[in-house]
């Protein structure tokens, strides 16, 4: 069966990579890329149709072009990336629903896919350690893109009512890193100094924007129906991410933690929402064993390691770096005369990281 | 230089190392190519082998273990587990600093931790008293440090503590986390023990002349639990604990004002400031009782709730009568 698929968000560097992914699959004849821009990266043979989601243009998009498949990519997830929140707001929300009613109207579709995010478990000090795809989550986003990704997960629920004819994946994602993807957690450890909440440390998870990408196309070719949450194996601590990047840090005591997001909002490097304060405070593990087992993909990176990919590929600043930390020791172990002991120490850490 | 100023430190070494082995790490050491190493010693140090001999080789090998750890805190190389579990920090700082308190101020006696299995799931359950949850604190380290297969406690805590700034974050790289059954049973499948107490603040908060009484047992929502995974329960007594703080009195506006559960004034609190936090030294007693099966119940038996109601009087008796026992078998609050 040759395949038409109609992916959205592609101007924006996941949905142009998604797109040529896609173009690629012998199952799939045509890949049509849809946005309100033209992307800036090239998406090779996939074919653009420049069209604002927001109106009823994209169901003549869907009727003329006969898609089955819609990947829905185009919920974004910083205003920076908008040129505003309301702007942002609109292109989510509004968006969502104009593409899901024109999916209503098209016989042709028969799939959705929607990369939708973890963010809207919310995080709080009441939930439970780690979420599986049916918890219910205690404290509901209040604000930003998670708010907006729950309105967007209602209305694709709503939508699956109405068609039952269509297979619904939704894709409930934790944080995207790698060497390309902007999201609001790169532009967080950009930040010359990093803000801490002060006495809280939060579990953090990521997926490889390869690995992201891959779940995407794998529910996409496949055809895999259901809710699934998509993270790397393990966990780390905010702190101890910190620390990996050799960033230095800031704890700002929690009163004061929404008058310093102000600020870093305001100066637009980074969109520091109330809700991802909330996240950056008590932290978010997701449950993927259905990952594992139902769609049978291990992602190739764990969370640690597309932590140091991303670390790695963007060059952060380093204000500690490693090997400053062992001169030191070496320093003190001298010092100590416990000099030989620190050195094989020293030397066996550095043989894990070149196997890693 | 005396035996008795080693032995101390090689202890400690030991207990470090052991528990970098079973921190779960991926990439674990791997054996050292010998080729790589033109000094000899260099393998036989990585394996963590004492070079020399004698007290200032052992100093040197807890200085560089020390060094090696603070390093590899400063630059993020160690594993948490799903729950934000610190193995390693654990075991040298949070439970460091309570070994002290636990062998030198408390004089803590561990009784019965063969009742305690060596490896799978069980649910701990003991009385909570005490004012601050040292007993907590007592029963991670003596399940860690005296128990032959060295497991780790994870207690399952109120919402409040995780909301608690520090103390959120401490509990949870201690290992705990949020007292649901979601939380509990995934523990309890991965094998892990895990400790409840179920008077919650109910018990560590009563007053003194209620000393020793345990309180209502919650909703008993831990039998549930360990029906449902067919974990056994394990009895816990603590003797001692009721007397480091004894809470005369609970000034209620002052515990409204900081948000806290109760407000304790005990003979030396708030009188002396911050010295009325030192606990009084009691000899303590925590007594791991004859487990209590779960899995001769058929499946599905955790949705009755009068079996629940039972086993759970039955976890609370046994607590009860062990603590009256151990009550009159000792002499003393203080030795």
């Amino acid at each position: 069966m040759s395949r038409v698929v109609l992916v959205t968000g592609v101007s924006r560097h996941l949905g142009s990579r998604m797109a040529r992914i896609l173009s690629y699959d012998p199952q799939i004849s045509r890949v049509i890329g849809v946005d309100v821009v033209p992307p800036r990266e090239d998406i090779g043979g996939v074919e653009f149709i420049r069209a604002d989601i927001r109106n009823p243009v994209i169901s003549k998009v869907l009727s003329s072009t006969g898609a089955d498949t819609v990947v829905h990519m185009g919920v974004i997830s910083t205003p920076v990336q908008a040129g505003g929140r309301a702007a942002m707001k609109e292109i989510n929300v509004m968006g969502t629903m104009q593409l899901l009613a024109a999916c209503q109207r098209a016989e042709s579709v028969r799939h959705l896919v929607v990369k939708s995010t973890a963010s809207i478990y919310g995080s709080g000090p009441k939930d439970p350690a780690m979420f599986t795809e049916d918890t219910q989550p205690r404290s509901l986003p209040q604000s930003g893109w998670a708010k907006d990704s729950v309105e967007v997960e209602s209305y694709v629920r709503a939508f699956a009512r109405r068609r039952p004819d269509v297979g619904v994946t939704t894709l409930r994602f934790a944080n995207f890193l790698g060497p390309k993807a902007d999201t609001p957690m790169s532009a967080y450890f950009a930040l010359p100094i990093v803000p801490t909440v002060l006495g809280h440390d939060a579990r953090l998870q990521f997926i490889h924007e390869d690995d992201g990408l891959e779940v995407i196309r794998l529910a996409t070719v496949d055809g895999h129906v259901g809710t699934l949450n998509v993270a790397g194996d393990g966990v780390l601590m905010l702190s101890q991410a910190i620390r990996l990047a050799g960033k230095a840090s800031i704890a700002v005591p929690g009163p004061m933690v929404g008058l310093v997001g102000g600020w870093v909002r305001q100066s637009g490097i980074s969109d520091f929402s109330a809700e991802q304060i909330r996240f950056l405070t008590y932290g978010r593990v997701l449950d993927t064993t259905r990952l594992h087992e139902r769609l049978g993909f291990t992602p190739r990176f764990t969370t640690a390691e597309a932590f140091a990919d991303f670390v790695q590929h963007r060059g952060l600043h380093y204000a500690i770096s490693a090997e400053r930390v062992e001169s030191i020791e070496r320093g003190l172990a001298r010092a100590l005369g416990t000099a030989t002991k620190v050195e094989a120490q020293i030397a066996s850490t550095l043989r894990v990281a070149d196997h890693a | 230089m005396p035996d008795a100023t080693i032995l101390p430190f090689s202890d400690d070494g030991s207990r470090a190392r052991r528990s970098l082995s079973s921190v779960p790490m991926p990439e674990a050491t791997p054996a050292p190519d010998p080729a790589d190493y033109v000094e000899p010693d260099f393998e036989a140090l990585s394996q963590g082998q004492p070079t020399g001999s004698g007290a200032l080789a052992q100093v040197n090998d807890v200085v560089a273990d020390w060094l090696d750890f603070l390093r590899r805190r400063v630059t993020g190389d160690y594993v948490v587990d799903d729950f934000g579990f610190d193995a390693e920090l654990t075991d040298r700082v949070l439970l460091g600093a309570m070994r002290p308190v636990y062998d030198s101020w408390f004089r803590v006696e561990a009784r019965g931790l063969e009742n305690v299995p060596a490896e799978g799931g069980a649910l701990i359950v003991a009385n909570h008293s005490g004012t601050i949850a040292f007993d907590a604190l007592m029963t991670q380290l003596a399940l860690h440090d005296h128990h032959p297969a060295h497991r780790n406690l994870r207690m399952l805590g109120a919402d409040l503590v995780f909301q608690t700034p520090f103390l959120g974050e401490f509990a949870r790289k201690a290992g705990h986390t949020l007292a649901c059954n979601p939380d509990a049973e995934r523990l309890l499948a991965d094998g892990e023990l895990v400790g409840v107490w179920p008077e919650g603040f109910k018990g560590i908060g009563k007053p003194f002349r209620e000393r020793y009484k345990l309180q209502r047992f919650g909703r008993g929502g831990f039998v549930g639990t360990a029906l449902r995974t067919r974990t056994p329960i394990i009895p816990v007594s603590i003797v001692g604990a009721e007397e480091t703080y004894p809470n005369l009195g609970n000034i209620k506006p002052l515990a409204r004002l900081f948000n806290l559960p109760y407000f304790p004034v005990t003979p030396i609190f708030p009188w002396l400031g911050p010295l009325g936090l030192i606990p009084l030294p009691s000899k303590w007693i925590i007594e791991f009782g004859e487990p209590i099966h779960t899995d001769e119940y058929a499946p599905g038996s955790a949705d009755d709730p009068m079996l629940v109601f039972n086993l759970s009087d039955q976890v609370r008796e046994s607590i009860q009568q062990n603590l009256y026992r151990i009550l009159t078998e000792r002499d003393s609050v203080w030795k």
